[in-house]
C-alpha cells in the first residue's frame, strides 16, 4: 500500500497571472485581441479628455475675485468666482434678501419629510406620509408667498433659481400622479363617457409640445383674459406643467394596468370588493410596483423639463444662470462655460440621486418576485 | 397668419384696455410703481448684478420714471420678457412701458399700436475684425467670410450693404449669439456683423479684446427706445420728458452730484428745469421736483451711459452718435419751457 499517500500535499497558490490586480486585468481587460484594442482605446480617450478637465475645472481655474479681471489672466481655466458671485441668485433668484431664510427652512423642512419617509423601519410612516403629502405643501406655500402670519408678501415674479426648479418639479409631480392615475382608470373603464373624455384630455395634451403649453399660456391667455385681471404666471405655469405631466403619467400607469392579469380583478370582485377597493388593494399595488421605472423616468424628464419656463420669461435655474452671463461685470472667455459646467454638475446630482432611489425602491418592492 | 391674428387681438384689447381702465398714471399711481418690461439680459441694456437687481441703461430709465412720478427710483418693478412676448406684455396691460432695446420702425410704430417716446440710444449694425488682419473700414471687406446670426434682420442688411457696395461677401450663419462668437474667435470668418453695442458687448468674452477693433461704418438705423401704448398721451409725455429731462440735465452740466446746490442757480434755464420756477410737472401730473428727483436720484444721460456701457462700465462704447449735438453727436433734447 505504498502507493498511496498518507500526508496532504502542501496547497501551492494558483498561478500568478490568475488572482489579484494582474488576473482581474486579464480577464477583464484584455481577455481577447478585440478587447485589448477596446482597452487601449479607452484609456487613450480618458487620457486626453479627463486630465485637460481636471486642469480646466479645479488647476488653473480661479476660484476667488469680484469681477471680471480675476478671471481675465493669462491661461485662466474655469471662472468659480463667477458662480461664487452669482450663488444666491443660482438658488433663490432675485427672491428678497431678508426672506431667504423661508426659502431654507421650507426645503428643509421638505427634505426632513422625504427623508423620514425614505427610512422603511420609521414609527409612524404614515404620518409623516400623510403630513408631506396635505400639511406641508400649505406650510411651504404660507412661508413661500407670506403676506400672513405678519410674513412679508414675497411675489413670484421675484422667485428663480433652483428654487423655482423645485417648485415648478415638485408640484408636477405631486399632481401629476393622482391625476395619472385616475386617467389611467378612466381611459380603461367600461363607461364610454369616461373613456372618451379620458383618451381625449391624454391624447390632447401629448401632442402638443410643453413650450407651446407654456407659450400658451403666458401669451395667448392675458390676450383672452380682461384688461387688468393678472393672474399669476407662476400659477399659470404651474397648471400647464402639471396637467401636460398628467397626460404622460397616465399612460405610464395604463402600462403597469395592463400588465396585471384578469384572474386578479376576478378575484378581487369575488371576495366581494367593489370597483376603488380592487383597486387601491389589489390592482394598482401591483401595477405601480411594475412600473418604477416608467414613473421615475416621467419625474426626471420632467425635472429636466421645467428649465423650459425660461420661455415665458420666469428664470429656473438654468435661467438664472444664463441671465447672468449678461452681466458685463463678469463678461470673459470662461463664464459661459463654467456657468453651463455648474449647471450640469448639480442637474446630473439630482437626477442620478432620483434614480438610485428608485433603484432601491424597486429592489425593496419585488423582494418576493425576484429572481434567484 | 399670426400677424394678422396679432393684429385684430390688438385692435380689440385696445378698444377694451381704453374702456375698461383709467390713465396709465392713475393706474401707475394707484398701485404704488411703475412695471417695466426689460429684456431678458442684455450687456450694458438691462442684466442682472452680483445682487439680483437689475442695471443697464433700459433699466436706468424705468428708474427714472419712478423718480419723476414718486420721488423713488426703486418703486418700479422689472417683467424680463422675451423678443417674442414684449409687445403682447405691452398690449395686455401687464407692463406699463416698454424698454427693452427695442428699434423703433414705422410698421411697429402705426400697425401694432404702440408710440416710441424718444431715442435712449442710436444703434446701427457694424463689422468687427481682428486687429491683425490690418482692415481700417468696411470697403476693404470685399471677398471676406462673415460671421452672422440666421434669420435675422440683420443678414439681410449685411446683404443690401455688399451688394449696393458691389463688394462680394461669404456668409457663415449661426442660431445663436454664443454660436456666432466663437466662430469668429476659432477664425472661421474674417468678420463678425451685428448691432454696435453687441459687439462691443461681445468683444468682452474674447480672448483678446483688444486685439480686435469694431470698424467705424454704421451700415443700419436702429433706433432704441422705450414704447408705450398708443392713446394715452400723459403717460407717453411723462416717458418722453423724463428721457428729455436726462438730456437738458446733460447739456445744462446738471449732475446728480451738484443737483441739490443748483435749485437757486441764477439760470433760468435750470431754474425751470428743476421746478424753482414755473410749474412744469402740472401738464403732466407729476409734482413741481419731477425733474430735479430723475436727476437727483438717477443722474443726467452722461451719467446713465457712462456707468452702463460707456467709460466707466467694462463695455467702454464710445459716445459716437449718442453724443449731445452740442458735442458732435445727435442727441438733442427739447427743452424745458
Amino acid at each position: 500500500m505504498s502507493f498511496v499517500r498518507d500526508t496532504y500535499l502542501v496547497e501551492t497558490p494558483p498561478p500568478g497571472m490568475n488572482v489579484g490586480v494582474l488576473g482581474w486585468l486579464r480577464g477583464n481587460l484584455f481577455s481577447s485581441a478585440s478587447n485589448t484594442l477596446l482597452t487601449l482605446f479607452g484609456m487613450y480617450v480618458l487620457w486626453t479628455v479627463v486630465p485637460p478637465l481636471i486642469e480646466w475645472a479645479l488647476l488653473d481655474a480661479v476660484w476667488q475675485g469680484s469681477g471680471r479681471e480675476a478671471c481675465l489672466v493669462e491661461g485662466a481655466g474655469a471662472c468659480w468666482a463667477f458662480v461664487a458671485a452669482k450663488f444666491g441668485q443660482f438658488i433663490y433668484g432675485t427672491y428678497t434678501f431678508e426672506e431667504r431664510w423661508r426659502v431654507d427652512l421650507a426645503f428643509l423642512a421638505g427634505a426632513l419629510t422625504v427623508g423620514l419617509l425614505m427610512i422603511e423601519r420609521m414609527p409612524g410612516r404614515r404620518y409623516i406620509a400623510v403630513f408631506g403629502l396635505l400639511i406641508y405643501p400649505v406650510i411651504a406655500y404660507i412661508l413661500l408667498t407670506g403676506g400672513r402670519f405678519g410674513l412679508p408678501e414675497v411675489e413670484t415674479t421675484l422667485w428663480g433659481g433652483l428654487l423655482l426648479t423645485f417648485v415648478v418639479a415638485s408640484v408636477g409631480i405631486v399632481v401629476s400622479f393622482p391625476l395619472g392615475i385616475v386617467l389611467a382608470l378612466g381611459r380603461r373603464s367600461q363607461m364610454p363617457v369616461m373613456r372618451v373624455l379620458s383618451v381625449i384630455y391624454i391624447e390632447a395634451w401629448r401632442g402638443v409640445p410643453l413650450i407651446t403649453v407654456l407659450f400658451m399660456a403666458s401669451v395667448m391667455l392675458p390676450l383672452f383674459l380682461p384688461a387688468g385681471t393678472n393672474f399669476d404666471k407662476l400659477l399659470r405655469v404651474l397648471i400647464g406643467v402639471a396637467l401636460f405631466s398628467s397626460a404622460y403619467m397616465a399612460e405610464v400607469v395604463r402600462g403597469g394596468l395592463q400588465a396585471i392579469p384578469r384572474g386578479q380583478y376576478e378575484a378581487a370582485s369575488a371576495l366581494g370588493l367593489g370597483f376603488w377597493q380592487a383597486n387601491l388593494l389589489i390592482i394598482m399595488p401591483q401595477a405601480l410596483r411594475l412600473v418604477i421605472p416608467g414613473i421615475v423616468n416621467t419625474f426626471i424628464g420632467l425635472f429636466k423639463d421645467t428649465t423650459l419656463v425660461m420661455i415665458v420669461g420666469l428664470f429656473d435655474f438654468l435661467g438664472s444662470i444664463q441671465v447672468n452671463f449678461s452681466d458685463a461685470n463678469w463678461a470673459t472667455p470662461q463664464t459661459a462655460a463654467t456657468g453651463y459646467a455648474f449647471a450640469a454638475l448639480v442637474y446630473w446630482i439630482i437626477c442620478y440621486s432620483m434614480s438610485r432611489y428608485s433603484m432601491r425602491l424597486e429592489a425593496r418592492l419585488n423582494e418576493g418576485t425576484r429572481r434567484a | 397668419m399670426r400677424r394678422y391674428l396679432l393684429l385684430a387681438s390688438t385692435a380689440a384689447l385696445i378698444a377694451f384696455a381704453s374702456a375698461a381702465s383709467a390713465t396709465t398714471l392713475d393706474d401707475v399711481k394707484k398701485k404704488g410703481f411703475v412695471q417695466c418690461g426689460v429684456s431678458q439680459g442684455l450687456k450694458g441694456f438691462s442684466s442682472p448684478d452680483d445682487k439680483g437687481g437689475w442695471t443697464g441703461i433700459d433699466v436706468d430709465l424705468c428708474r427714472a420714471i419712478a423718480a419723476a412720478i414718486f420721488g423713488d427710483p426703486e418703486k418700479v418693478k422689472f417683467t424680463p420678457l422675451s423678443a417674442k412676448e414684449r409687445f403682447t406684455a405691452l398690449q395686455s396691460g401687464e407692463i406699463d412701458v416698454l424698454s427693452r432695446n427695442t428699434t423703433w420702425a414705422l410698421s411697429r410704430d402705426t400697425a401694432l399700436g404702440f408710440d416710441f417716446r424718444g431715442v435712449i440710444y442710436y444703434d446701427g449694425q457694424g463689422f468687427m475684425v481682428r486687429k491683425s488682419s490690418g482692415v481700417k473700414s468696411a470697403k476693404d471687406l470685399d471677398g471676406a467670410s462673415v460671421c452672422v446670426l440666421m434669420g435675422t434682420s440683420t443678414s439681410l442688411t449685411l446683404a443690401d450693404y455688399f451688394r449696393s457696395n458691389n463688394m462680394k461677401y461669404e456668409p457663415i450663419t449661426f442660431e445663436k449669439d454664443d454660436e456666432v462668437v466663437a466662430a469668429y474667435e476659432s477664425g472661421r470668418c474674417d468678420t463678425y456683423t451685428t448691432d454696435r453695442s453687441g459687439l462691443y458687448a461681445n468683444r468682452l468674452t474674447l480672448k483678446d479684446p483688444q486685439e480686435n477693433i469694431v470698424l467705424p461704418e454704421i451700415i443700419s438705423k436702429e433706433p432704441l427706445g422705450p414704447v408705450v401704448r398708443h392713446g394715452d398721451n400723459q403717460w407717453g409725455d411723462i416717458v418722453s420728458w423724463t428721457l428729455y429731462t436726462m438730456l437738458n440735465a446733460e447739456e445744462l452740466g446738471l449732475n446728480s452730484g451738484n443737483v441739490a446746490g443748483m435749485r437757486e442757480s441764477d439760470n433760468p434755464e435750470i431754474r425751470r428745469v428743476l421746478g424753482t420756477e414755473g410749474k412744469f410737472g402740472e401738464g403732466m401730473g407729476l409734482s413741481d421736483d419731477w425733474a430735479y428727483n430723475i436727476i437727483a436720484k438717477v443722474g443726467n444721460y452722461a451719467e446713465m451711459f457712462d456707468r452702463n456701457v460707456g467709460k466707466d462700465s467694462p463695455l467702454g462704447i464710445p459716445r459716437g452718435l449718442n453724443a449731445l449735438y452740442t458735442q458732435g453727436g445727435i442727441q438733442y433734447a427739447p427743452p424745458i419751457r
